[in-house]
């Protein structure tokens, strides 16, 4: 597949301080690709750089075979930006933001108004689209966001936090549109802190923290690289982990429970159960979430 | 290096122009009415007490520094308040340059729309000079372009400001100890010559709206050519790098 997105030692400087250090990744062409890390990880200033809109301190980026230091107007034109904070026009409508924003793009007013009519449809804000934006709730400015940035028919589509503060309704009817934009042939980059946004979304998606690239994969083989497919879950009492270490098991504690991981979880019980004496345990598979807690730990982030 | 400026600032001016069109009896009447107020308070009120001033009714001698001092303040807070709100409370800075757009263009649209506030403002106040009958014609007529060109000049003044300010609350440096003095010492209510002379030297060096009433006034008057050409020389100077130096001082506050 061809590489759309290329980064290799990718770094950010502000001042003293290196926000981005040596990040290497790369997306392909029709993949859907994400940007998971606790607040402060690097994800959002990485993804800036790819939008052109942050210059890069070091280190080697491509976008679309262009370089964003010399190239960031034709790499915009072919690029689909939501961003972190809803920053459509509040005073004009959901109709003239998409109107106003294909004039950025320079689309001919024609093809402008055919378009936005589709979008308007396809992101299911037909019957809104002449109320001003102040009026509108979360889940409708989002999709409108989501909306204006296909306005130009975007080649790769970039997105920092899509469904941070929705309800589950608006996430799942965002969530289907991204696939239904995933299956059309676009690239979709994402961050998000969403195990289960990025679990459902993503083919590939990298780790970050302070700054670096923590590990890479599909969701599927991070949980098998990292733990394993299913884990045992006890609680954190000092019987169950001598017990544990008296018998040699590998396990991971978070916060009062501790994960054993496990390929035969029938067994793996068994074996607590006669082993250490009547203790709390349940079995469940492995998330995306037990990968991420394991890799950054559970320190609060500020 | 590729270019950085194109005519795509005008898609930023038309954005702020469709904002504005929205909410257009908000924007033209109140500014309408300031400047009437003011003739009627200083021409009739104040001037009861002056006879003339060089020859021309204190009215008279006014007029054309109203006009100024409202292109002035159209153009300023525009892009200073109403810059300062779209760039860091609307995010709309960073909605456009995720576009085509560059910063250059977005600011160059914001100066070119703070220009254009002025223009809208000289619209409504010339026709309530030429009412009030207190301006020559057809040679006022051309304080409508000129209001474009001191607009230019006074956005970019104001967007410098917005540039290098840490919050809003800061705007009040530059309102208070920039815009005021100016109102007040720029030949608006008493001839600048009667400042000693080397405060008057100092105003015509560094106050521009001394300039932009000096060629209003030669338009209205019909009188005082010399000071008019040297008005259009000093805005012809200052105006383009005070342009130059708002966008580069705004790419260093967006670009990091």
């Amino acid at each position: 597949m061809r590489e759309v997105i290329r980064a290799e030692n990718l770094e950010k400087r502000f001042g003293d301080f290196a926000a981005v250090k040596g990040v290497t990744f790369s997306v392909a062409e029709g993949e859907a690709f994400g940007f998971l890390g606790p607040n402060g990880a690097g994800k959002t200033t990485t993804m800036r750089m790819v939008q052109c809109v942050s210059p890069r301190s070091g280190g080697h980026l491509e976008v679309l075979g262009m370089d964003p230091a010399t190239d960031a107007r034709e790499i915009k034109a072919l690029l689909g930006v939501v961003p972190q904070e809803d920053n459509l026009d509040p005073e004009l409508t959901g109709y003239e933001n998409l109107r106003t924003y294909a004039r950025y793009f320079g689309v001919a007013k024609d093809v402008a108004e055919e378009r936005i009519a589709r979008l308007l449809a396809f992101v299911e804000m037909e019957k809104k689209k002449d109320v001003i934006i102040e009026h509108l709730s979360g889940g409708m400015k989002r999709r409108l966001v989501l909306a204006r940035a296909l306005v130009n028919d975007p080649r790769i589509l970039v997105l920092d936090e899509p469904t941070t503060g929705l309800d589950p309704q608006a996430r799942h009817l965002i969530w289907d549109q991204l696939q239904g934009l995933q299956a059309e042939g676009r690239t979709i980059v994402l961050t998000t802190h969403y195990m289960e946004e990025a679990e459902r979304l993503c083919d590939r998606l990298v780790i970050m923290d302070h700054g670096g690239v923590l590990i890479e994969g599909s969701p599927a083989d991070l949980i098998d690289q990292t733990i394993g497919r299913q884990v045992l879950e006890a609680e954190a009492v000092p019987a169950v982990l001598s017990c544990l270490d008296r018998h040699g098991l590998r396990y991971d504690l978070v916060g009062r429970s501790v994960l054993v991981p496990t390929d035969d979880p029938a067994q793996m019980t068994g074996t607590l159960l006669h082993e250490c004496g009547s203790i709390k345990l349940a079995t469940r598979p492995t998330t995306l979430e037990d990968v991420f807690l394991k890799l950054t730990g559970r320190r609060l982030r500020e | 290096m590729k270019r950085q400026l194109s005519s795509l600032a005008w898609a930023v001016w038309q954005r702020n122009l469709d904002v504005f069109s929205k909410t257009w009896q908000v924007n033209l009447i109140p500014p309408a009415i300031e400047p009437v107020l003011y003739l009627l308070a200083l021409g009739f009120g104040v001037g009861a007490f002056i006879t003339d001033i060089e020859g021309v009714p204190y009215i008279r001698f006014i007029a054309p520094a109203l006009f100024a001092v409202s292109v002035m303040n159209a153009s300023f807070f525009e892009c200073t308040y109403g810059s300062y709100v779209r760039m860091y409370y609307q995010k709309t800075f960073d909605a456009i340059v995720a576009t085509p757009v560059t910063i250059e263009e977005v600011i160059a649209g914001e100066i070119l729309w703070g220009a254009t506030r002025s223009l809208i403002s000289a619209g409504i106040i010339l026709p309530v000079l030429v009412l009030f009958g207190v301006v020559d014609l057809p040679g006022s007529l051309l304080l409508v372009p000129f209001a474009f060109a001191a607009g230019l000049l006074f956005a970019s003044i104001g967007m410098c400001f917005t540039a290098v300010i840490p919050n809003i609350e800061s705007i009040n440096y530059p309102a208070f100890l920039f815009i005021t003095p100016m109102f007040l010492f720029s030949g608006t209510f008493f001839p600048l010559d009667l400042l000693p002379p080397p405060l008057q030297a100092a105003a015509l060096a560094v106050l521009p709206l001394a300039h932009v009433v000096n060629v209003a006034r030669a338009l209205t008057l019909s009188t005082g050519w010399g000071f008019l050409l040297l008005g259009l020389l000093w805005i012809g100077i200052a105006a383009p790098i005070l342009f130059f130096f708002a966008l580069r001082l705004m790419k260093r506050r967006l670009i990091v």
